[in-house]
């Protein structure tokens, strides 16, 4: 049926008619607890929390994985998710995931972890647990802003970019440069996979879907350390609605961030 | 009769860390406690697949104790005072989230980057809290090489009996000084304690497990805080540790932890060899403190001189256990500097005798 079809006949259908079996194309995965979202709306963290869910699920790995939240906006990633998780101190998520995963190398072990928590307060432990090549996957999302504390300057802030301490615009001469942590960490032996995408459009969804399977799959092959960037938008902080943020997305982060593969394992280059 | 070797007091922390079951070490060089990580790197992976990992910092592995602990396993760290004061945060969301673990403190003396030097400076930040929040460390406080071994053991038992994390608070003397240990016999890896709250990776017959700090609900924090201090208050009635000497007919007592204890064992004889009845209070444990020893032997003696290596901080758990009703004084000596009995006694002299 096309949607031509479905709006001839709109008045004639009832939500029973078109709500069975047969007609299922999506079903949402049940890992993903079905609560209301703290995030605000249009955010991208509910995006890429169903996209693991939906892997975590597909892959039949429920009862193998265990999952890192971060302090920031997904501070509560684990009321949403129904697998076992830790919570780590602000910047800390890969120190826990080494220690998780040391204990338990069997099991597969993700980091999720905003922008400020990976790449200011916790640079130190990424960067470790990359050049260690620990053998887990790093969900970094970007949105380029502290969203938790409303709107601080990001390590990720752009060149320009209004937040609550860069109220003029973010200048380079005093703050420094947006750090391209992605790029930095790529050039170290132990990782493995490095890849960014974004969740600003329905085809970059699917792309960072397979990303997200692909590293576990890396994961289990014990090929080093993966980590996902994810460009997502925050239009709370950034004074947008959602259509706008995910233009703000298109127009300006993914020319400073440009998407794609940063590192793949050798055999696939 | 087990094993006996002679040890450096670290490395008889380290080979009971081996026999303990211990699954996990994290640790960052400092002296001077650098032995325990030299040792387990040398023995443990072979002998009991112990996970032994040099961190980049104290507090990546203290965050790592966090996520092997929170995975069910016996994990433990060492460090000397600027190490354990980086740890703080950690072990603050460690005590929060109740994951048991064991710390050992190889106390040198600060404030800063100080000396390193035996001290008993980081009494309040062991026992006082020293990361934010309410929240309480078990504090054992060894005076030999004996037991900085025995106290492995002991400190995982009770980590593991009440999920909490519990501190070794050594100084650099004991940690460094070489003496006769016996050791205990090998341990099952990771001990007995069942943990059905660690998280291993949900199965289909349970909840999943979360291992968290966060509690935004204020009535819903306040109550994980009535129940920590209900803990507390727990480990206050079952686990008081200390040790006497001739305090049965003792008009005087001093009272020291640790290595300034050892010194004061000394300060006894010495002070009986001149007539005075002084008797020694060694508190084992630091927290839970051992108030009602204190409170009980008030209406039997004339004093209190309490010995530390600091300025005067376990004087205070003191002079709140006996309300004032005795006379509390303090001898200390500071900044890595070892004080000598005949220097002891003579302070004590000088106020409880001469009564200047």
């Amino acid at each position: 049926m096309d949607e031509k079809d479905l709006k001839l006949n709109e008045t004639e259908f009832l939500n029973e008619d078109i709500c069975v079996a047969e007609y299922l194309v999506y079903k949402k995965p049940e890992t993903l607890i079905d609560i209301d979202l703290h995030y605000c709306p249009g955010c991208g963290h509910g995006v890429v929390h169903r996209l693991l869910m939906e892997v975590i699920e597909e892959m039949n790995i429920v009862d193998k994985v265990i999952g890192v939240a971060p302090v920031g906006c997904s501070v509560f990633a684990y009321n949403y998710m129904d697998i076992d998780m830790q919570e780590a101190a602000h910047g800390r998520a890969t120190a826990v995931a080494t220690g998780i995963k040391r204990v338990l190398p069997d099991k597969l072990v993700f980091t999720y972890q905003g922008d400020g928590d990976l790449a200011a307060i916790g640079t130190a432990e990424t960067i470790h647990a990359c050049n260690r090549g620990e053998n887990f996957l790093i969900v970094f999302i970007n949105n380029a802003v502290y969203g938790m504390t409303s709107g601080q300057m990001a390590p990720t802030t752009l060149p320009g970019m209004v937040t609550t301490t860069t109220p003029f615009g973010r200048d380079t001469s005093i703050t420094g440069f947006p750090l391209k942590i992605s790029e930095l960490v790529a050039q170290l032996p132990g990782v493995c996979y490095v890849t960014r995408t974004s969740v600003h459009t329905a085809g970059n969804v699917r792309r960072t879907k397979k990303a997200i399977q692909k590293a576990f799959e890396y994961q289990m092959q014990n090929k080093g350390t993966c980590l996902i960037e994810v460009l997502s938008n925050c239009p709370s902080n950034w004074k947008m609605t959602p259509l706008e943020s995910n233009k703000f997305i298109e127009e300006e982060m993914i020319p400073f961030y440009p998407l794609g593969d940063i590192k793949v394992p050798k055999e696939e280059k | 009769m087990g094993e006996v070797r002679l040890m450096k007091g670290n490395e008889a922390l380290a080979e009971a860390a081996i026999r303990a079951g211990c699954d996990a070490y994290f640790g960052y060089p400092i002296t001077p406690q650098s032995e325990v990580l030299e040792y387990l790197s040398r023995e443990a992976p072979q002998r009991t697949g112990m996970v032994v990992l040099q961190a980049e910092s104290e507090i990546a592995s203290i965050n790592m104790i966090y996520g092997a602990a929170g995975a069910g396993k016996r994990a433990m760290t060492t460090s000397s005072s600027p190490g354990i004061s980086l740890m703080q945060e950690g072990l603050s969301y460690i005590a929060a989230a109740e994951l048991p673990c064991l710390l050992a403190n190889i106390n040198r003396g600060g404030p800063g980057l100080g000396t390193i030097q035996p001290a008993q400076s980081d009494y309040f930040q062991s026992v006082k809290g020293g990361g934010h929040g309410d929240y309480k460390l078990i504090v054992l406080a060894p005076s030999s090489v004996q037991e900085m071994a025995d106290f492995v053991r002991l400190g995982f038992d009770l980590a593991d009996k009440y999920r909490n994390p519990v501190m070794i608070l050594s100084d650099g003397a004991i940690g460094q000084m070489m003496e006769k240990v016996e050791l205990f016999e090998q341990q099952p890896k990771g001990g007995t304690f069942p943990k059905p709250w660690a998280t291993t990776g949900k199965t289909k017959d349970r909840q999943r497990n979360i291992i968290t700090s966060l509690h935004i609900d204020p009535k819903e924090m306040e109550n994980i805080n009535l129940r920590l201090q209900e803990k507390y208050h727990a480990i206050e009635e079952n686990e008081v540790r200390y040790e006497v000497m001739k305090i049965d007919d003792a008009e005087f007592i001093l009272t020291a932890y640790g290595l300034a204890a050892r010194i004061c064992q000394k300060v006894v004889e010495l002070a009986r060899e001149k007539n005075y009845k002084v008797g020694l209070i060694r508190p084992i444990t630091l927290f839970p403190f051992p108030k009602k020893l204190f409170a009980e032997i008030v209406p039997r003696i004339k004093g209190i001189l309490d010995v530390e290596l600091n300025a005067g901080q376990m004087v205070e758990d003191v002079k709140l256990s006996v309300e004032g009703k005795v006379r509390v004084e303090f001898y200390g000596r500071m900044g890595g500097i070892i004080p000598t009995p005949e220097e002891i006694l003579e302070h004590f002299e000088k106020i409880f005798i001469k009564g200047e």
